[in-house]
């Protein structure tokens, strides 16, 4: 019996302590926000969408190097000798066109691993949370500034100061290939002459031609070496189109 | 030619004086629904329904409403499809009867008759015909299982419920609602409190918390709510229920649990009395006061919901027949004692 009433009281003692818990929560603040008219002010480092501000990215591609989920994709150009793109607003120098750069949101871990590694800090995640897609291919954010027709302009100079280039290059090598061969005959001539005091003139004229054969030859090899080295400027973008398969939708 | 003419205004007054309570009961049903998400979400730091109608949500039992006209009437292949069909509207049906002899306010009254207490009880049993005709009909097992706790629930806690109104009938001397709250009049007691029979007997006290324990079983509300018990028995004897026919089973709860708040009002709050004497009294003041003692346990019920966990169903039968059983005939005698010595 006086266990019951034991029970009772402390029965009722836990039911009244509930209910003023309950109530002070009923007449208390409440916590949800009316999502779509209200908006939670996000922390200053909420990692969120990701943005390039384009006109300070230096083509450095260290951000597309520390992505883990290799959602960034970026394309660079060497810059031909009549363009300057001038400088950031970091003082950086831009020595790249960017003819490609391509974050997709959709593979985005938000993990913020590609944000510190750029130099000029032009790659930074905004505090836009809501860019929900019907189609996932519209999660591919397109930050390059140049429209299709450029990038091909833009190629193909570049392409064609890489073949001039490599022309100079060849050229000096023929005109250094020349000069030893010059210095060789010379060398040669200078040893027949200082042999024609001694024994004859034909071994000397032997060495002449030996060194005559052997220039052509490393000027062919040189130019081997430039045809091989010419479609190199190319392969990389075929490389990147195999690699991301998703860019040919876009 | 006579008993023509008398009939014909007859019949519509007829109608009209039936459909007060119903009308009530719909309007009543409608704004409890959403209080009682509004008090869930508050009690829970949320806000609850905020969309529909503008203020606070306002309209979202209707919006649900409409939603629940325009859904499908599925009725399993096994089931009985009569009894199936016909129990919600038995169980609302039982409800609603109950009200024809609770005194809404001094001018209002369904039914005026002498055995009003009897009567209501004697109707709210049917409540548990219709729990066990839904469960059995369905033909599921979750179904009867809540029908069959729900049967043994409403038939224990009835016990309790009818002696501690039979300590009020022996205090007031009548079984007529009408005559009980008319008693109920007047501020004299203790110079200053109203009439009100909570307050003539310290044993009223006692026995409405019981009757309060009792009709939270009665009406199915938590903690013992086992006869839906939605995290364990899907809803018990509603499983199989969907669309307008489930509507109506809700409706029903919600009616029940107002009809025994009201009962409560009426038996030990003083029913349409005002609580100021003859300030703020006559038959519309009297209809505030006497929803406003209702709506106020009918908050209490929501607010014991959404603090308190369910009974497992041997606690259940133990709080019953152990506890509220004995005690409330220990406080019948009690309170007639009181009533034969002072």
């Amino acid at each position: 019996m006086v266990q019951a009433v034991k029970n009772s009281w402390a029965t009722f003692k836990s039911i009244f302590t509930g209910m003023g818990i309950t109530g002070r929560h009923l007449v208390g603040p409440t916590v949800t926000l009316q999502y779509p008219e209200e908006r939670a002010t996000l922390p200053k480092n909420a990692r969120a969408r990701l943005f390039v501000n384009m006109d300070d990215c230096i083509g450095c591609t260290l951000c597309a190097k520390a992505c883990p989920v290799n959602c960034i994709d970026i394309e660079t150009v060497p810059t031909t000798a009549d363009v300057d793109l001038g400088k950031t607003s970091t003082g950086n120098p831009k020595r790249f066109w960017l003819t490609r750069f391509n974050i997709d949101m959709a593979k985005c871990m938000y993990c913020d691993l590609c944000v510190h590694p750029c130099p000029t800090n032009c790659i930074y995640m905004e505090q836009e949370y809501e860019y929900s897609e019907y189609d996932r291919s519209n999660l591919l954010y397109k930050f390059s500034q140049l429209s299709p027709v450029e990038v091909d302009d833009v190629k193909a100079k570049a392409e064609a100061e890489a073949i001039q280039k490599q022309k100079e290059k060849e050229e000096k090598a023929r005109q250094k290939a020349e000069e030893a061969r010059l210095k060789k005959e010379q060398e040669a001539a200078e040893k027949a002459r200082a042999a024609d005091d001694g024994t004859g003139a034909v071994p000397a004229a032997d060495a002449a031609k030996a060194a005559g054969t052997a220039a052509p030859d490393a000027a062919d090899a040189a130019r081997v070496a430039g045809t091989a080295a010419k479609p190199a400027p190319g392969s990389p973008s075929k490389q990147d189109d195999t690699q991301n398969p998703s860019k040919g939708e876009a | 030619m006579n008993e023509t003419l008398s009939s014909m205004p007859f019949l519509p007054a007829l109608l009209l004086h039936a459909a007060i309570p119903l009308t009530i009961i719909l309007v009543y049903a409608l704004v409890a629904i959403w209080a009682e998400r509004k008090v869930a979400g508050f009690i829970q730091d949320r806000l609850g329904p905020m969309r529909v109608g503008g203020w606070h949500g306002w309209a979202q039992s209707i919006a649900d409403l409409l939603k629940l006209i325009q859904k499908e009437d599925i009725i399993p292949a096994d089931a009985s499809r009569f009894w199936f069909k016909f129990a919600p509207f038995m169980m609302f049906a039982a409800s609603y009867a109950a009200f024809a002899v609770i005194p809404f306010s001094s001018g209002y009254i369904g039914s005026m008759v002498n055995i009003g207490v009897f009567y209501l009880l004697a109707v709210t049993s049917v409540l548990t015909l219709s729990v066990i005709m839904g469960g059995w009909a369905s033909n599921n097992k979750w179904s009867l299982l809540g029908a069959m706790r729900s049967a043994a629930q409403m038939v224990s806690y009835e016990v309790p419920t009818i002696a501690t109104v039979l300590t009020v009938v022996l205090v007031a001397g009548s079984l007529n609602l009408m005559e009980i709250t008319e008693l109920q009049s007047g501020n004299d007691t203790l110079g200053f409190l109203p009439n009100w029979l909570i307050f003539q007997n310290p044993f009223l006290i006692t026995a409405f918390i019981m009757f309060f324990i009792s009709i939270l079983a009665e009406s199915h509300r938590v903690p013992f709510d086992l006869p839906e018990s939605e995290s364990e028995l899907v809803a018990g004897y509603q499983t199989e229920y969907s669309g307008m026919r489930w509507a109506m089973f809700m409706l029903a709860e919600y009616a029940d649990m107002l009809l025994l708040s009201l009962l409560g009002a009426t038996l030990f709050f003083g029913g349409w009395n005002s609580p100021f004497g003859d300030f703020l009294a006559g038959p519309f003041w009297g209809f505030f006061w006497f929803m406003l003692k209702g709506l106020v346990l009918v908050f209490v019920m929501m607010w014991i919901r959404w603090t308190l966990p369910r009974y497992r169903v041997d606690q259940l039968m133990a709080i019953c027949w152990n506890i509220l059983i004995p005690l409330s005939f220990v406080n019948l005698v009690l309170a007639a004692l009181w009533e034969m010595i002072f």
